[in-house]
């Protein structure tokens, strides 16, 4: 980053430029997605708060949603497993389509979508229960496993996979509300994953962490992109940077960017993008 | 000056001590350079002028208005001739009351003796004597305490840690108040229901299955002897609660569930203060409502089936009864479903969990506290219920478990023994003291189980 861009005052943002509705500059679409998202528009009410978006997220990537405030990227996120559907003004036009089926058709059973895709929220949000009931919770609800044994390597080899497994293997009775927030942000992660989904959401997950527990979240990231397709929200650029394959940018509910998260931070090709990697805004 | 009068005049003083001391406050911070320069901020300065001029000249009031009378009395009586010194104390409140009387001109001063006139103007004078005085010292302490504070307005002295501490005791009393009247509640009922078993073996009334509190007016009088079980009461309070509780809990907790998951904000706005409405209806319109209405309609009900039943029952009682307590348990169901993060439900839902099983897995177990709250209070207003009971279940202590039998409750019966011309020594009077003991006990024993099965099951969350 040219130190000079840092010093550019508020006022000399590129505020005139102008955003096309629906144009996306760089690699928006890729061969056999995972999620085909075809003209997405979501309105608050009559606000409008994602305006025409069009994105493939492919199999087994990590993509990463980066934007100023209030850009819709966490709104956007929430579309894929209709999270948005509690949310009484929350309207949504488009085509969202796993693996070739329609996320918003009326017939489609949200409980089924949402083992498939999993979720990981801002601030870590573990059940008041004990650690082996918050991660047996998915599986319970679910019916996988048949006997205790089964559940307890559920719950094993989900805590295993989270990194949390030595640390709390000899406690697992005990209250998760008791844990670090590093732990407990794992442990939410495990507990996503002890459904085995295809697809793990996460809404800025390091934001109410430390930068050790965030290291220790962004290592786990990149293990569970080996077997899950991975959309992370996140409003650290370095986080972006560490753990993505893709990366989107999102500006005023358009999606401005998408490309490859070493193109995007070397190169951006817009100029919005641009501007916010060097910190001009945001 | 009257007690009365003395008041306003000194929140009045205080008043003007708290403008004077305003002023001078701002008058001495001026030079300074404006009121930071000051320890606190002249408000303080003037409360505390405030307090000064009136706690002190409070607390002498409210002394002296406590102790005047009696001391005054004892001054007339000591004031009588030997002659007229009365012998018993029911003579000295007959003398006393004769002497008032007379000071007050309700006698006539020739139906009485030298010496009780001359105490009655004796009683005149002093009065007029303490209230003068009194009014000078209130007046006169008002003043001081107000013009020490003005003194002691200074930008060294801070002002703001005295009106703290004394507004923190303020709290304080406030806060007593209500745990010491509890305490007065419970002597004035421990020291009658102690009388009370000095005339009836307390065996005999726990144990006891049989109520009829008749108790024999004349020593020749017949079949009256009087039975103090209070088996039968409790029997009938619980059953009716029961019932009262089996229609409110589920009722209650459900459309809680209703309300505050499912139902559409506008729905919501119009179903829940409809819903707490109910608890707003008078019990005794809920009393005509069962006598009325509900009563008679089991006892139809009863009789097609081919069931006895009187047309006073249990049943009827506890159905009204539930029907009344159902908004103290979904109101505050409500409120704490509702205060229940939503990030909890996010994450559950996030899981693929149904919104009934988010509910029953998540946020039924992180409510629990206060649903538990909401349960016992409506609990305790069903087990202190009269009025519906007296109208619907009767007055007959049957000692019963069938619901279509009227029955009558601990609180019933303590109205039937205390309303009417009572002497308040025999046994039957003393027997509303110790029941309303037991009920106060199994309350507090109900209470504190409920707190601990809570604490041993909650899920808290933070």
């Amino acid at each position: 980053m040219p130190e000079a861009n840092r010093t550019l005052a508020r006022d000399e943002r590129p505020a005139d430029t102008v955003i096309e509705e629906g144009k996306t500059v760089g690699t928006p679409f890729t061969d056999d997605p995972k999620f085909q998202l075809r003209n997405v528009e979501v309105f608050y009410g009559d606000t409008p708060a994602i305006k025409n978006i069009s994105l493939d997220i492919a199999r087994n990537e990590v993509i990463a949603f980066i934007g100023p405030s209030g850009c819709g990227k966490s709104t956007f996120l929430r579309c894929l497993n209709r999270m948005n559907d509690s949310i009484e003004s929350c309207r949504i036009k488009g085509s969202l389509l796993l693996d070739g089926q329609d996320i918003y058709d009326p017939k489609r059973d949200v409980v089924e979508l949402r083992a498939r895709v999993g979720m990981v929220f801002q601030k870590p949000n573990p059940f008041p229960k004990s650690i082996y009931d918050n991660v047996a919770y998915g599986p319970r609800i679910h019916g996988l496993a048949n006997r205790k044994s089964d559940l307890d390597d559920i719950v094993e080899n989900s805590l295993r996979k989270a990194g949390l497994w030595n640390e709390v293997k000899d406690r697992l009775g005990a209250m998760a509300t008791g844990m670090s927030g590093g732990q407990q942000q794992r442990l939410c992660i495990a507990r996503a994953i002890a459904v085995s989904p295809e697809v793990v959401l996460m809404d800025e997950p390091c934001s109410a962490l430390d930068p050790i527990a965030t290291a220790r979240i962004e290592e786990l990231i990149a293990e569970l992109s080996e077997s899950y397709t991975i959309v992370i929200v996140t409003h650290s650029m370095q986080q972006a940077a560490r753990v993505s394959n893709r990366t989107a940018y999102f500006h005023l509910g358009h999606l401005v960017e998408v490309n490859d998260t070493s193109k995007v931070f070397t190169m951006p090709e817009h100029e919005l993008t641009e501007s916010y990697i060097t910190g001009r805004f945001g | 000056m009257q007690t009365a009068d003395l008041l306003p005049l000194v929140l009045v003083l205080a008043a003007v001590a708290y403008g004077f001391a305003y002023m001078r406050s701002r008058a001495v911070a001026a030079p300074l350079g404006g009121i930071r320069n000051l320890k606190a901020l002249p408000a303080y300065y003037a409360a505390r002028a405030a307090l000064w001029c009136a706690i002190p000249a409070l607390i002498i009031l409210g002394a002296w208005a406590a102790f005047e009378g009696k001391v005054i009395q004892n001054m007339v009586m000591a004031s009588l001739p030997a002659e007229l010194m009365p012998q018993s104390a029911g003579h000295a409140s007959l003398t006393l009351s004769q002497i008032s009387n007379l000071a007050a001109g309700k006698l006539n001063p020739a139906m009485v003796p030298d010496g009780i006139s001359s105490a009655a103007v004796l009683l005149q004078e002093l009065r007029e004597q303490s209230s003068r005085f009194k009014s000078l010292l209130v007046v006169l302490i008002a003043v001081l305490g107000g013009t020490f504070a003005w003194t002691r307005v200074a930008p060294t002295i801070n002002a703001r840690k005295s009106v703290e501490l004394t507004l923190q005791r303020l709290f304080f009393v406030c806060a007593a108040v209500a745990i010491l009247t509890t305490i007065g509640i419970v002597f004035s009922v421990i020291f009658e229901t102690v009388r009370f078993f000095g005339k009836v073996p307390m065996s005999e009334f726990l144990f006891g299955t049989n109520w009829s509190p008749q108790t024999a007016l004349r020593a020749d009088q017949v079949g009256s002897e009087g039975a103090f079980g209070v088996i039968p009461l409790f029997t009938g309070t619980l059953m009716i609660s029961a019932i009262a509780m089996l229609i409110a809990v589920p009722v209650g907790l459900l459309s809680a569930v209703y309300l505050s998951e499912y139902a559409s904000p506008r729905m919501r706005s119009v179903v829940k203060p409809l819903l707490e409405m109910l608890a707003g209806v008078p019990t005794v319109v809920y009393g005509f409502f069962a006598a009325l209405t509900v009563a008679p309609f089991i006892r139809d009900l009863a009789l097609m089936l081919g069931l006895e039943a009187s047309s006073q029952s249990a049943l009827a009682a506890g159905l009204v009864m539930g029907i009344m307590i159902i908004p103290f348990v979904s109101s505050l169901s409500d409120d704490v479903i509702n205060a229940v993060p939503r990030s909890l439900r996010d994450g559950s839902l996030a899981l693929g969990a149904t919104q009934s099983e988010t509910m029953k897995n998540v946020i039924f177990p992180a409510a629990l506290p206060g649903i538990m709250g909401g349960i016992l209070l409506a609990a305790s207003r069903a087990i202190g219920e009269t009025m519906i009971v007296v109208m619907a279940a009767g007055l007959a202590a049957n000692l019963t478990a069938n619901p279509l039998d009227s029955v009558t409750t601990v609180t019933v019966q303590i109205v039937t023994l205390l309303t009417g011309d009572q002497e308040f020594d025999s046994a039957k009077t003393l027997a509303a003291f110790a029941l309303g003991m037991m009920l106060f006990i199994v309350t507090l024993l109900l209470n504190v189980i409920a707190l601990k099965v809570v604490r041993k099951y909650r899920e808290q969350y933070d």
